[in-house]
């Protein structure tokens, strides 16, 4: 146990309510909401992030996880609420923006360059440059250096820094966006579905750095449907349906089963048996529909915990 | 929790893995490895079938041939990293010549001004394409077709309206004609063999872009724009000024040989010009760019323009039939893009 998880230990063991233990938050939404055009997207919508936390956002597709972490990053403006960085109101115009406020996305498409050298990808944007004027160039031996050792941090070694990024694997790839990340300073690190698109086992991976992240004292919001992946690593909760907010707890408010039965929509589950049996249905679906609306009302009533 | 995740295979230590690459297998690697075997075969070949073509005299024109092209190539690989291409390069050139010869014949002016005002134009053109290429999203291929038209019509009709015919007049008699000839079109004698002027300013583009290239951020950017715009713009990457940028480039790569074409005789033909962006395109592509952004480099632009000289000239050397260059540069064209796939995929897989 190092250092830093005692800090957090004691941390806990300290605040009362963990939703609002400290006078100012790293970074909070207040009835957040915003529309293009006349579709509302997402309204009122309330967070928090605070250091070596992690905040998990669950949601279906289209529930407006997507734009949510668009207005953090600065790709999009929202249109009502306050959005606060240590107590300051603010309103991105940009990712640069957002960026320099110390927020960092890992993107779901990890925002890296498949044909650009491991190196070149980790500095994109924040290049090391020594020099003068217009003879400024790039310190290309510090940078590869730096690119080295921060992955070597982050448990990854790689072969060469100089091999194009497209030739790592998702979840490499996803570890040298998040050690990006770390390394540029970020306060806040925002995570989109990094685990989508891998295996169970890069899956594991991927939720180590999301922990190691933490235990940096990073915020960590981390965006996904898979209660599964949340809940282990999440400290807070925060569901979203149809572009609003179904529900917002701390993990010791919540158990995964609950969670589950929370995102799975216990109630529409049971709707989508009953249309399937009157359109006629294939049988064997209908029945595989009906067991898991019986699996998830028995998940919700019981509210036994099976992992952690 | 964080002792429960498991290692993956793949990161487990293993420096030995760093040597399995030679060096041999990583210049094989480089994007300008095709074309540097295509114009070496070139070159035995033509030395082989011609006596005159190894004479320094002869190679200072195959040179020459090759800056006229190499110049523009420059500008043209720098933004075909970049994602873009430009069609309206080839008029581009021309246009920056009229401006300058028509501007400062009708108001009688220093031959200088109208350089200056030329260089103001190639920017502007440049400007202009990347701007609106920005600001609509749409390709670049419609955006400087457009362009490419719209000068072509300017071109001749501007040049007739003011200079009453389908050249531009002779500017040969204005001050400071000579001193920009000297600038733009002389020549300098490197043991006693004349090589034009264009030599050096096409060497000097081809060291500036590459050190652009891979030693500044700029470069960095030009890299990550051609590769993925939108994960260069969400890491914080200028994507508008950059892409502005390198048209604007281009726009200058126009203005100097817009200059040397203007002051190497005394006057330009307003129809000139036409088809010369293909070229430029091709000595890019040939040089191992990829059309479709984000792979390239500019001293394979610069090859590319040389193999254009050699097959060029090289095919008067030889004495034969000037019909057959067209033939030749397609099936340069098409054995350098084979060779750099063939070797590109090659190399990756070792």
């Amino acid at each position: 146990m190092n250092a830093q998880q005692i800090d957090q230990q004691t941390l806990l063991k300290d605040e009362k309510d963990p939703l609002t233990h400290t006078p100012v938050h790293l970074l909070s939404l207040d009835g957040i909401g915003k529309h293009y055009g006349n579709i509302i997207a997402l309204r009122d919508v309330t967070m928090a992030v605070d250091n070596g936390r992690v905040t998990c956002v669950l949601g279906d597709n289209g529930a407006g996880k997507s734009t949510l972490i668009k207005i953090i990053a600065g790709l999009h403006q929202h249109d009502e609420g306050t959005l606060q960085v240590m107590g300051d109101e603010r309103k991105f115009n940009s990712p640069r923006d957002a960026l320099d406020a110390g927020i960092a996305t890992v993107y779901q498409d990890l925002a890296v360059v498949p044909l650009m050298p491991i190196w070149r990808n980790f500095f994109l944007g924040s290049e090391l440059t020594s020099g003068f004027g217009p003879f400024k160039s790039m310190d290309v031996q510090k940078m590869k250096d730096i690119t080295k050792k921060e992955l070597a941090d982050m448990g990854i070694d790689l072969r060469d820094v100089e091999q194009p990024i497209g030739q790592l694997s998702g979840g490499e790839r996803q570890c040298v966006a998040i050690a990006r990340a770390v390394y540029f300073g970020a306060k806040v690190l925002i995570l989109d579905e990094p685990t989508a698109a891998l295996g169970v086992k890069q899956s594991g991976v991927v939720l180590r750095y999301i922990l190691q992240a933490r235990d940096r004292g990073l915020g960590v919001i981390f965006i996904t449907h898979n209660p599964h992946h949340a809940f282990p690593v999440g400290d807070r909760f925060l569901l979203l349906k149809r572009g609003k907010s179904i529900g917002y707890y701390d993990k010791k408010d919540i158990t995964l089963d609950e969670l589950t039965a929370q995102m799975a929509g216990g109630a529409e589950l049971a709707e989508l048996a009953h249309e399937l049996e009157q359109l006629g249905g294939h049988s064997e679906a209908l029945e595989e529909v009906k067991a898991e609306v019986a699996d998830v009302a028995e998940a919700a009533t019981e509210a036994t915990t099976k992992r952690h | 929790m964080a002792n429960t995740a498991t290692l993956p295979p793949a990161t487990s230590p293993g420096d030995e893995r760093v040597g399995r690459r030679n060096p041999f297998q990583k210049f094989l690697a480089r994007p300008e490895v095709g074309a540097l075997v295509g114009a070496v075969v070139l070159f035995i070949f033509f030395a082989s079938v011609s006596q005159t073509f190894t004479q320094p005299n002869a190679l200072a024109t195959v040179l020459y041939g090759s800056s006229t092209i190499g110049i523009m190539a420059v500008g043209v690989s720098l933004l075909m990293i970049g994602g873009e291409f430009d069609l309206s390069t080839g008029v581009a050139v021309i246009s920056s010549a009229l401006t300058a010869s028509l501007f400062s014949w009708n108001f009688s002016l220093n031959a200088w001004v109208g350089v200056a005002l030329a260089l103001v134009v190639s920017l502007g053109i440049g400007f202009i394409n990347g701007w609106i290429l920005v600001k609509t999203r749409l390709p670049s291929f419609i955006v400087t077709l457009a362009t490419f038209l719209m000068l072509t019509g300017l071109n001749l009709a501007l040049t007739r309206l003011i200079g009453g015919s389908v050249s531009s007049p002779s500017i040969s008699k204005l001050d400071g004609f000579e001193s920009a000839r000297a600038v733009f079109a002389s020549s300098v004698s490197i043991g006693g063999v004349e090589v034009k002027i264009t030599v050096f300013f096409w060497i000097v583009l081809v060291l500036i872009a590459s050190w652009v290239l891979l030693r500044t951020k700029v470069g960095n950017w030009i890299f990550a724009v051609g590769g993925d715009a939108n994960a260069a713009r969400a890491v914080g990457v200028p994507v508008t000024k950059t892409k502005i940028g390198l048209f604007m480039a281009v726009g200058f790569c126009g203005w100097i040989l817009g200059m040397h074409n203007l002051f190497a005789f005394d006057a330009v033909q307003s129809g000139e010009g036409v088809g010369n962006e293909f070229l430029y395109i091709i000595a890019a592509v040939i040089g191992g760019c990829l059309l479709t952004g984000g792979y390239g480099s500019a001293v394979g632009g610069a090859i590319g323009a040389f193999i254009f000289g050699m097959a060029n000239k090289g095919i008067v050397y030889a004495q034969w039939n000037p019909d057959w260059f067209k033939f030749f540069l397609g099936l340069m064209l098409l054995l350098a893009t084979i060779v750099n796939l063939i070797v590109k995929r090659r190399a990756e897989l070792k």
